[in-house]
């Protein structure tokens, strides 16, 4: 029978740029919300289309009382209380998109918020560039992320592995596993880098100087778009990736991610 | 599974998280108000000022769309229609007694009315109009660009802003001091692109939309585009003007590089 074993599973840099990553991703999303707050409308294109966004939220008159309307492609959803319409801090009734409690600050006002969202933006963008630079040059996006041939043809198998709840141990435990691999990748290349992409193409001045960027995204408006959709993107990748920290062992992965040392179980005997 | 009593931990994790992100958010409002804070913050507009000014040469134009792209709802913001009696007295006899004043440090102050400002050079464009709130929409714009005016009045050498003031009073106060005005950097007011327009979609400028001339500064946000413009003044300084921040919304806390 294999014994218990501690290995040493993340480096310095990886748990240095996580935790100022997780910390930075807060503060944008909460005064990205600020910020839509501001106009809380989508549309797709160059410019805003007023009369037919994809989604808008705000409050509609119905009768004696305002009700919280969410439209999301021209289906109408109540969400009073929570989106659309809230309550002020005096109690009065509040038109706005999402709750200010959910913003920064905490109340509306949209050039902190702009102030907030783009301090923390170049934060994320040195964060973000020191965690590639090093993931390139030391091999742990080739040796601890690129999936490898057995990996892909694994991927059914980690699926129902998944969807059992039932986590790897021994020696399958020491690497990722593929599904790992490949949500890490898609967040850390595709998903975190598009939010900035999206985030510049917003701005007139970046836009003047690179005009291909509003040609590859498809307009400004667009842009805009698929900033909010990917950020949604990530903040479910968040719930589900806490989700997994705490369903396969929130000490040892929390302790993983703070010291490096992970605790491998004895895989189960067959 | 390591953990052994995971409700607890689970129960235990939830309870930090909400009093750690309460503690956020109300030290985040607290923080807000804090002046070093302020101080840290704007560091990053100067970083993204100096930043997109590297990258973007000063003859690098906004992109221009087609008369299909125009918008058909172009949206009007902040002052719509200004009561000032000043104003309502030009707007009522539609601007002939109207002059546009061009003074500061120039060697030769103009006074242009409308007429003598439609005789100089124009420049046509339709461009995207981005609001700070997000939305944003296509217009056409004809009008004098700000450069042929500068030169007119031949700015001094030690001018380094263009500053300018306008008629309308958004909070409605009634004090001169607390009329819209803004400014730019010589880089924009240069700028091909960079006009006073007096036509919108091939229209007189309406009330709305800043009649008789607004500004145009295509690669900043919409509030640096300032409307019911009644005076240009060159100055070396802004940090001595009203709020000290450059501009309306700029003495409110936006920033005064609005190209993002």
């Amino acid at each position: 029978m294999e014994k218990r074993e501690v290995i040493y599973r993340h480096s310095g840099a990886v748990r240095i740029t996580h935790w100022v990553n997780a910390l930075v991703l807060l503060f944008l999303l909460m005064s990205g919300l600020q910020i839509f707050n501001a106009h809380p409308a989508l549309y797709l294109g160059s410019k805003s289309t007023f009369d037919d966004p994809i989604m808008a939220m705000g409050a509609v008159r119905v009768g004696d009382s305002d009700k919280g309307v969410t439209s999301i492609l021209g289906h109408n959803f109540d969400t009073t209380g929570v989106l659309g319409l809230g309550t002020d801090a005096d109690g009065s009734p509040d038109e706005r998109g999402f709750p200010w409690s959910l913003t920064i600050p905490g109340h509306r006002d949209l050039s902190m918020g702009r102030r907030w969202h783009f301090f923390f933006a170049w934060l994320f963008v040195f964060n973000g560039l020191a965690y590639l630079a090093w993931s390139l040059l030391s091999g742990h996006l080739r040796r601890d992320l690129a999936p490898s041939g057995r990996d892909i043809k694994h991927i059914g198998a980690s699926i129902l592995e998944h969807a059992r709840l039932k986590f790897p141990r021994g020696e399958e435990a020491k690497r990722y596993n593929v599904l790992q691999k490949l949500t890490y990748l898609i967040v850390a290349l595709v998903l975190l880098p598009l939010m900035l992409i999206t985030g510049l193409a917003m701005s007139p001045g970046m836009d003047a100087a690179f005009p291909l960027l509003l040609e590859i995204l498809g307009g400004r408006q667009t842009a805009r778009t698929i900033h909010f959709i990917t950020a949604s993107g990530i903040v479910v990748f968040v719930v589900v990736h806490i989700v997994m920290v705490v369903l396969s062992g929130v000490w040892n992965n929390l302790r993983s991610m703070i010291t490096g040392r992970y605790v491998i179980e004895p895989a189960e005997e067959s | 599974m390591s953990g052994q009593r995971p409700l607890d931990r689970r129960g235990f994790i939830t309870r930090g998280l909400a009093a750690a992100s309460a503690t956020l958010l109300g030290g985040c409002d607290d923080l807000s108000d804090q002046p070093w804070v302020k101080r840290v913050l704007d560091s990053a507009e100067t970083l993204t000022r100096v930043t997109q000014r590297a990258l973007l040469s000063p003859q690098a134009l906004a992109r221009e769309y087609s008369e299909a792209d125009l918008s058909k709802e172009f949206k009007a913001n902040g002052s719509t229609d200004p009561q000032e009696p000043d104003y309502l007295a030009h707007m009522k006899n539609g601007f002939t007694d109207w002059k546009l004043a061009v003074g500061g440090l120039v060697e030769q102050p103009l006074s242009l009315s409308l007429d003598e400002l439609r005789a100089m050079p124009s420049r046509t464009q339709i461009t995207r109009h981005d609001c700070v709130e997000g939305w944003s929409c296509i217009g056409k714009w004809k009008g004098v660009p700000l450069a042929a005016l500068l030169e007119k009045a031949k700015l001094k050498g030690n001018a380094r802003y263009i500053v300018f003031y306008c008629a309308d009073n958004l909070f409605d106060t009634g004090e001169e001091k607390d009329r819209y005005y803004e400014s730019v950097g010589l880089v924009d007011a240069v700028h091909p692109q960079t006009i006073l327009a007096y036509e919108m979609n091939d229209q007189t400028l309406a009330v709305a939309h800043g009649a008789p001339l607004r500004l145009r500064v295509e690669r900043q946000l919409g509030y640096k585009m300032a409307k019911y413009v009644m005076r240009i003044e060159a100055v070396d300084e802004i940090a001595t003007i009203r709020g000290g921040q450059g501009g309306f919304w700029e003495d409110l806390g936006y920033e005064w590089y609005a190209g993002i």
